[in-house]
């Protein structure tokens, strides 16, 4: 079946003629048709525009072209603009916005072949870490569809975990690629902060946000990171750094690889979770690395860190949907004032409103030094211990999640419990650092993830160290039942 | 003299003269239709991200170089957050605790002629608002964003001036400043150059300042001195009459020449001000400065003191000469030509009858119809006795409206000065027989008819007559005769 295959074996048979991306792209829009409404997966489907990219990407393969995503659908996760298509970040307020722009990745994905077959549901602006709090209603988990998928790239993360594409995109601000992928038990990638373009990623805290991907193995989004990462003059916080090939450095022996063992990660960990690593630990030993425990002191203060920066920076960041030139407008509005309170309370949701007034308050006079300027210090220290931790070695690793997906509607009226499920992820965030959360068991049944930590630019380091994992293992390769 | 004292601070808008905006590709030129030089940044769409200008950096350094400021090695971009409609990102990029120029100074010359050095605080980039449109609108407003995202240089002064007059004469300078650096095109009218004034009063003597009111959005230098003018005498008056000044944000009204309250700080806002994360901390090293400053042109105040040691000219006429670099430039071009010598006439000629024709006419002096070397061809007739000064007024008449060269103008209308001994005697001989009365008069003493022989002798030559030569013949004549007879 199609949907089975890699990246790469489709690339093969793209390249052979056995098959072409009209057939594959209409195999994916049928499965998506099928298989979508029991998991709320894909918000937005392009099936018309996708059917003819994949007529021109067959034509460019008939020419004689090969790439290794010419002709290979995915789905983006809708928080990036694609040019006439609508794109809502997951939200009433841009429910009616047709973005008349494309973002950077989108950009060179389209270049690269590759075929968009419609846009991923997301929590609303990224804001979120079960995807309920998008405008379009909870995403389903695909292993149990009681159960959430994880949040905010949770579309994406269930439509990739389910075969409705070989690929999705995410966007990882604190925790939202790794955590959801752990959830769903695939294979997801968060850069460094500067590696992927932000340009056209609807933002949601600047600082912290990044694009990436979620796969079925560290081999397919190790193809699909190589074309998204690059420098991009219109983002000047993107990093003018050379694109390692990241494929052809999958096979770099881990002979020697240092692997940090985060102490902060197991205080309190579930041992059923504790287990799931030290197996994988196991693994890594096999595989020759050595391990070592070492200790991140200021790791603690992520969370509290983490609250404070982005609700700050998101208070601003939305201030543009005010109703004026795009997106919701309130009916009849008296006035100005008017018209900005009714088109930003009946356009953004409960947990957008929460963080704004959250972060409003931070930045807000008297308390600024107490919160915001604290809360710099804070990550300032959380990223010192990271570079003192790296010089010690090469990897970091621990789990994901503290535990396997949860119940729809059990966390959404305790924000805090909701926090701390990005406990173990936030850190990178906060750091700049690249991961990845690669499947590395089950717990009750449930997909669970493996977190490995690099320093920054080591994303080559990771993904091989998940890829020889994978070669080691099979858990990625578990599909949920129902959608094999 | 007043028992209070004036204590004024200017915060000037100036608008960068880049190409493009200071965050996008948008032209920045003025007047285009609405909103047709805005762009998905300029209109803040989701997902798009600011890109500063580095020439927009560069002229800041320019402008902190020719004040003697201090650069910032590292200097960073703040988000100062308000809800506005011409405001589309509900936040503008300013610079806040780490502007790109810090200290400086600038002096001013006073009406006495006393030169006074007035403090800039700092100097930041920050990006211009849209405008809100209201005119011919039924129940609507309309926005333009043209201008939003255009350069500002807001340069913030201490609270030096102690009068309108000193606060008008620190944003002349200033404007001066910007233009001699070409890193503002001082429009007023466009908007391009503008203030906001501090402005408090003080009994003399006291050290502790009193409380300030900001007007807002000066935008002409009448404005300045009558708004600060009309504030003063406003808080002067509150607080003999018993009041209190309170500090707010007041609008200047030009039609009614008063100013009035707009918000008090109770009611102002929060701005929330953090640095922006979309843009990287601004970094200047010295060569970036070094680049710059091989580029800064001589500056007004040393171009003044050389005209002023070099051409023998008063220091307030060598200022008047230099408060543009157009006009200096076109005097020197002058001086080029007619030489040093006679730099004084050249001065007296460019900052009299040119710059009244230029102001009569409106006309710009690049576009001035009488070029410097036209002048130069005037100005050498004067030197060398063909034509005297008062005729040379009409030459330069002629000259201005009909583009003439003056040696043209002299020719085909018989202008040349007549000098010749023979040729003037004639004249005064015919002038002394037709009034032989005041003759008679002059010749028993009356010897303030000098000036009426004189008169009679010029008006008989149509005022081409050399006056000193018919001085000098006249006494010789009138007083040949005197003591001839």
């Amino acid at each position: 079946m199609l949907h089975t295959l890699s990246i790469g074996e489709l690339a093969e048979r793209l390249a052979d003629k056995r098959i072409s991306s009209v057939e594959l792209t209409r195999h994916f829009l049928a499965r998506i048709e099928r298989l979508n409404p029991g998991l709320n997966a894909v918000i937005t489907l392009t099936a018309e525009q996708a059917l003819e990219s994949a007529a021109a990407a067959d034509r460019r393969l008939a020419a004689g072209e090969r790439g290794r995503l010419l002709g290979i659908p995915l789905i983006h996760k809708d928080i990036f603009c694609t040019d006439g298509v609508r794109t809502s970040c997951g939200s009433r307020m841009l429910d009616n916005f047709i973005s008349p722009y494309d973002a950077t990745i989108v950009t060179k994905l389209k270049a690269a072949g590759a075929v968009m077959l419609g846009k991923a549901n997301m929590d609303e602006f990224a804001m979120g870490s079960s995807n309920e709090t998008s405008f379009y209603g909870p995403v389903k988990n695909p292993w149990d569809t009681s159960k959430v998928p994880g949040g905010s790239s949770g579309g994406s993360a269930a439509a990739s975990a389910a075969r409705l594409a070989p690929y999705t995109t995410g966007t990882d601000t604190g925790g939202s690629i790794r955590q959801p992928a752990a959830l769903t038990g695939v294979t997801g990638v968060k850069p460094t902060y500067g590696r992927v373009s932000r340009y056209g990623m609807i933002a949601f805290a600047s600082s912290l946000d990044q694009a990436g991907v979620l796969a079925r193995s560290a081999a397919d989004a190790a193809a699909v990171l190589q074309v998204m990462a690059g420098f991009d003059p219109k983002d000047s916080t993107s990093v003018e750094t050379p694109v390692p090939d990241y494929p052809a450095l999958l096979d770099a022996p881990l002979k020697g690889l240092k692997i940090g063992l985060l102490r902060e990660f197991f205080v309190g960990l579930d041992s059923r979770n504790a287990a799931l690593i030290q197996d994988a630990l196991a693994v890594y030993t096999s595989l020759g690395a050595d391990t070592l425990e070492v200790s991140l002191p200021h790791l603690p203060l992520s969370v509290p860190t983490y609250y404070v920066v982005a609700p700050a920076e998101c208070s601003s960041n939305l201030s543009r949907f005010d109703g004026v030139r795009y997106g919701y407008r309130c009916q009849s509005p008296k006035d100005l004032t008017d018209l900005y309170e009714r088109s930003r309370g009946e356009g953004f949701g409960a947990e957008v409103k929460r963080r704004i007034m959250t972060g409003t308050y931070v930045l807000s006079a008297g308390y600024f030094d107490a919160y915001y300027l604290k809360a710099q210090k804070a990550r300032r220290l959380i990223t010192d211990d990271f570079r003192a931790a790296f010089q010690k070695v090469d990897l970091l690793v621990g789990p994901t999640t503290p535990t396997p997906a949860f119940a729809i509607g059990a966390k959404m009226d305790d924000p805090v419990t909701m926090y701390l499920n990005d406990i173990y992820t936030i850190g990178a965030n906060l750091a700049g650092l690249p991961g990845i959360s690669a499947p590395c068991g089950f717990i009750d049944g449930l997909p669970m993830g493996l977190q490995l930590i690099g320093p920054h630019f080591s994303e080559a380091k990771l993904l091989s160290a998940a890829h020889q994992f994978q070669r080691a293992t099979d858990w990625h390769a578990r599909t949920p039942g129902g959608y094999e | 003299m007043s028992n209070w004292e004036v204590v004024i601070g200017l915060e000037i808008h100036a608008q960068l003269a880049t190409k493009s905006k200071i965050f996008s590709g948008s032209a920045t030129a003025y007047g285009a239709s609405p909103n047709t030089q805005a762009n998905l940044v300029d209109l803040a769409y989701p997902g798009v991200l600011p890109v500063l200008n580095g020439e927009a950096v560069r002229m800041a350094v320019k402008f902190g170089l020719a004040i003697g400021a201090a650069i910032a090695p590292r200097s960073i971009f703040a988000r100062k957050n308000y809800f506005y409609p011409d405001l589309p990102k509900g936040y503008q990029i300013s610079q806040y605790e780490q502007p790109v120029v810090g200290k400086g100074a600038i002096s001013i010359m006073l009406d006495d002629g006393a030169v006074k050095t007035i403090g800039v605080t700092r100097a930041h980039l920050e990006e211009d608002a849209g405008k809100s449109l209201h005119e011919g609108l039924a129940h609507a407003s309309g926005i333009d964003l043209n201008r939003a995202g255009t350069p500002l240089l807001e340069i913030v002064s201490e609270p030096d001036m102690r009068s309108a007059k000193e606060a008008v004469a620190y944003m002349k300078k200033i404007h001066t400043l910007v233009r001699y650096l070409e890193i503002c095109d001082g429009n007023m009218q466009e908007g391009s150059f503008r203030c906001d004034a501090n402005v408090s009063v003080r009994p003399r003597g006291r050290e502790k300042l009193g409380t300030r009111a900001e007007i807002k959005n000066l935008n002409s230098f009448r404005f300045v001195e009558k708004a600060n003018h009309h504030e003063v005498a406003r808080q002067v008056e509150l607080i003999e009459s018993g009041g209190k000044v309170i500090q707010e944000t007041r609008l200047y009204d030009s039609d009614k020449d008063e100013t009035r309250a707009m918000r008090s700080k109770e009611e102002a806002n929060d701005y929330r001000y953090f640095p922006d994360p979309d843009l990287l901390p601004v970094v200047i090293d010295e060569v970036l400065v070094a680049t710059v400053r091989a580029t800064l042109p001589e500056l007004p105040d040393e171009k003044a003191v050389r005209f002023a040691r070099d051409l023998g000219l008063s220091l307030y006429d060598a200022g008047v000469l230099c408060a543009s670099r157009e006009l200096a430039a076109y005097f020197e071009a002058v001086v080029s030509n007619t030489g040093a010598a006679h730099a004084k006439l050249a001065a007296n000629w460019v900052m009299g009858e040119l710059s009244g024709a230029l102001n009569r006419d409106n006309v710009e002096i690049t576009a001035s119809r009488v070029s410097p070397a036209a002048l130069h061809g005037l100005l050498a007739r004067i030197v060398d006795a063909t034509i005297s000064g008062k005729i040379a007024k009409d030459v330069f008449e002629a000259m201005w409206s009909e583009g003439l060269a003056a040696d043209d103008v002299i020719a085909t209308r018989g202008l040349t000065q007549i000098t010749d001994a023979g040729a003037i005697e004639k004249v005064i001989d015919a002038v002394i027989a037709t009034n032989p009365k005041q003759f008679a008069d002059y010749r028993a003493g009356k010897d303030k008819l000098f000036g009426f022989f004189v008169g009679q002798v010029m008006k008989a030559t149509a005022h081409k007559a050399n006056p000193a030569r018919v001085n000098d013949l006249l006494k010789v004549k009138l007083g040949d005769t005197k003591t001839g007879g």
